[in-house]
């Protein structure tokens, strides 16, 4: 704070200033994200007039269309939403504890490789109903295992947990490719294809019709629920959050601070596996490198955008699914390269990013007596 | 503003009025094609150039979807574009087929035709169809334009005869790659007998440093001109560095390889998608394999690059050409090559691709392996080691 002493210091107060808001008035959040969103909109319509001469209103058309422009493509996109929103779910409790999780995909991709060798070398011993329990259990562990080995080293050695849990993923991703030669179909090709195609064996069961996806979308909103209620109303949940505030409060109201990550990233981990699971028992029924497809990094965006609170999360999971599925119609509908509707997400997310400094900081300008008008600029 | 406001409404109303139009056009036929890649990648532009080109020939509206990953996306978007009024559906890459067959059971009136795939003939469905071309014969003229530039080096005194080694950065051991290497190689020795390859793999499709990084490890080895199957840019780059011939594959690269480029044989699929859509149009079955040749103009090379080719390639290609057309130059020759020591006299291959890896057609015939054989199928089957080649790493 400049202070009132002479003349000269008093000119050079700067033109605005930054203070953080004690408290956010409940409207305000509201206020600036619509109005980032609105200015989000403009800058796209305007960047798609100049740069591809296509009328903006069509492309915001397209990007709609894309996620309900049909039934069955409505109802994919709830089941992409699902599946982004248990993932993102999944990486809370770690991220609560202030323990950077970017090993979702990992995580992910153990449960996926565990669920497909289940399905793969069970088929001929087993009946389906008992091959899908082991593909729960197994996917589960395995995931389980991916988050729980960064834990260890953490609670016990200090290791740094965002390297430790990034570099997981290309063991994870690496393992993957090596048993997709392994189970190859045809030899040589280096694909699995879809597993168990004719017999169907492992395939988790479809409620209703196939193309609603029910089943992934039950799960996810149980998973999603669960963890709510565990984040604010178990006593894990509080361990987990003094945790993350400071760990010497935590060490002196007698909270194991060891247990308590170890314990957070086994469930992180396990419902990253529970992820693997829905995407090859339920979605895709085949195992690439590519089947988690960055949504473990994905899902740090919508924890943080969400403010790590499960049931907002549905919000903007929805939001990063919409706008994924849009770029993709717009790729289609108007011959472009897939690269321009990156463009368009990435100012789209640039503006709502943005938006959160404006929440949780407030911009003062420069006070000029005489002009009373400029403070409400 | 109210200009704004004009406007916009203008727009609109040009909008809707493309709209109906194209409500009204719904006569016609459209075709929906799904791609792995965009434009970016040669496989997947060679396939979309004969797309636009067979569509706007025969005037039938199409849709182009671009990035479609080898799972659940490409049975999504088979479904979407049937349902969204398509008359035949197409998938460009190989991991797209067990999703293509699942579109293609609950749409039966819509057409699925699926490029690189071998499961139509074992699936029994009538709406689902595979499609590949007798690319060896292109791989085989483009090994002899190798052969040749390697008897031309040879003569000037730049290596001897014996130490005529070339390379090939393969992308995954699979039957198709297997056979499209064998087939350049053959048609390098039938001009330079002395010749011996080394072939490593990326086990990839697509991966450009990969690609470059075998390419390079090959001309350290000694391989005095490189060939590709895999779809970067990866090799011919990493050949124009060092000075190496290059024989390409699924297009010319001569703008970025003036100095090393040979030729490059590719699948031209025009004539396939003017065929899908003929027979749509004329109420005729599609058939469950079609193999393009060099007939029906499916196989073709580019034009030679007379900077880096020994003189005479064009004549002499042209020649070869003639003896495929007549029959009396047969690629798999079984007097041409051997394996391990033995002639090759009898082989069963996995035609019928059930997921067991056991061969259980026979495919030598006459003296020749049988490839792409007319009532086998239209994918390659080709997967035998023959002498002469060395799988690095293997």
């Amino acid at each position: 704070m400049p202070s009132p002493q002479t003349a000269k210091t008093q000119a050079r107060e700067p033109l605005f200033h930054i203070t953080k808001r004690v408290l956010v008035p409940r409207f305000t959040g509201l206020k600036v994200r619509l109005i980032a969103i609105v200015l989000a909109m403009a800058v796209c319509a305007l960047l798609t007039t100049i740069l591809t001469g296509e009328n903006p209103l069509s492309i915001f058309q397209s990007i709609f269309s894309g996620s309900f422009g049909t039934v069955r493509k409505t109802w994919s996109t709830i089941r992409d939403v699902a599946i982004l929103l248990i993932i993102s779910v999944a990486v809370t409790p770690a991220f609560r504890m202030r323990f950077w999780n970017v090993g979702g995909d990992g995580q992910a991709l153990a449960g996926c490789l565990a669920a497909a060798a289940c399905m793969i070398t069970l088929r001929d011993v087993m009946p389906s109903w008992a091959i899908m329990i082991c593909m729960t259990v197994a996917s589960i562990a395995a995931g389980a295992l991916w988050g729980f080995l960064p834990a260890f080293f953490k609670a016990k050695w200090g290791t740094n947990e965002t390297l430790f849990t990034l570099m997981m993923n290309y063991i994870a991703t690496q393992l993957v490719a090596f048993f997709c030669v392994v189970w190859e179909n045809p030899k040589g090709s280096g694909q699995i294809g879809i597993i168990n195609q004719r017999t169907q064996i492992g395939w988790l069961p479809v409620i209703g019709e196939s193309k609603y996806h029910l089943f992934s979308i039950i799960v996810a909103v149980v998973v999603c629920l669960a963890m709510y209620f565990y984040l604010n109303y178990h006593k894990h949940g509080f361990e987990l959050t003094v945790v993350g505030e400071s760990e010497r409060t935590a060490h002196y109201v007698g909270i194991k601070v060891d247990r308590v990550i170890m314990r957070t990233m086994l469930l992180s981990g396990a419902v990253c596996g529970l992820t693997g699971l829905l995407l090859v028992g339920s979605v895709n029924h085949t195992l690439t490198t590519t089947l988690v497809d960055g949504r473990g990094f994905t899902a740090v965006m919508v924890a943080w955008l969400a403010h790590f609170n499960p049931l907002w999360m549905v919000l903007t999971s929805f939001l990063l699914v919409l706008l994924d599925r849009g770029a993709s119609e717009i790729a289609t509908n108007f011959a472009l390269n897939e690269s321009f509707s990156d463009i368009l997400t990435g100012v789209i997310l640039f503006f709502i990013i943005g938006s959160e400094f404006f929440i949780r900081y407030e911009i003062h300008f420069r006070h000029h007596p005489g002009k009373e008008a400029a403070e409400h600029v | 503003m109210k200009k704004l406001i004009s406007l916009l409404l203008a727009l609109a109303l040009c909008l809707t009025c493309f709209a109906a139009m194209a409500e009204g056009a719904k006569e016609n036929l459209k075709v929906g094609f799904i791609f792995l890649h965009d434009e970016n990648s040669t496989y997947d532009n060679n396939f979309m150039t004969g797309a636009k080109a067979a569509c706007e020939k025969l005037g039938v509206e199409y849709v182009l979807v671009p990035n479609i990953a080898e799972g659940e996306a490409c049975y999504e978007k088979a479904a979407e574009l049937a349902e969204g009024g398509c008359d035949i559906v197409f998938a460009d890459s190989f991991g797209h087929e067990s999703y293509m067959i699942q579109a293609a059971k609950e749409f039966p009136e819509v057409e699925f035709c699926h490029a690189t795939g071998t499961r139509a003939h074992t699936e029994g469905l009538a709406n689902y169809h595979n499609a590949f071309a007798t690319i060896y014969q292109g791989r085989y003229l483009a090994g002899v334009a190798a052969g040749l530039k390697l008897n031309e080096m040879i003569a000037n005194g730049a290596f001897t005869a014996e130490e005529a080694k070339i390379g090939y950065v393969g992308a995954y051991p699979y039957a198709e790659v297997k056979s499209g290497y064998t087939s350049f190689f053959l048609g390098v020795r039938s001009v330079c007998p002395t010749v011996t390859m080394e072939v490593t793999f990326t086990n990839s499709w697509y991966d450009e440093a990969l690609e470059k990084e075998g390419a390079q490890m090959l001309i350290n080895n000694g391989c005095k001109l490189i060939s590709q199957h895999a779809d970067s840019m990866g090799a011919p780059t990493a050949c124009e560095t060092a000075g190496v011939p290059d024989v390409s594959y699924n297009g010319s690269t001569v703008d970025a390889c003036p100095n090393t480029f040979i030729v490059s044989s590719r699948i031209d699929w025009e004539p396939y998608f003017e065929y899908i859509i003929n027979c749509v149009k004329n109420g005729e079955a599609i058939a469950t394999d079609w193999c393009g040749t060099i007939e029906t103009g499916s196989v073709v090379l580019t034009d030679v690059n007379e900077k880096a080719a020994a003189a005479g390639t064009v004549e002499k290609l042209e020649e070869v050409k003639a003896g495929l057309l007549d029959g009396s130059i047969k690629v798999f020759d079984t007097a041409a090559f051997t394996v391990k020591g033995e002639p090759l006299t009898t082989y069963l291959a996995d035609v019928d691709d059930m997921g067991d890896y056991q061969g259980e057609t026979e495919v030598v015939i006459d003296g020749q392996f049988v490839e792409s054989g007319e009532g086998f199928r239209s994918a390659p089957y080709f997967d035998l080691d023959i002498d002469g080649i060395t799988m690095l790493g293997a």
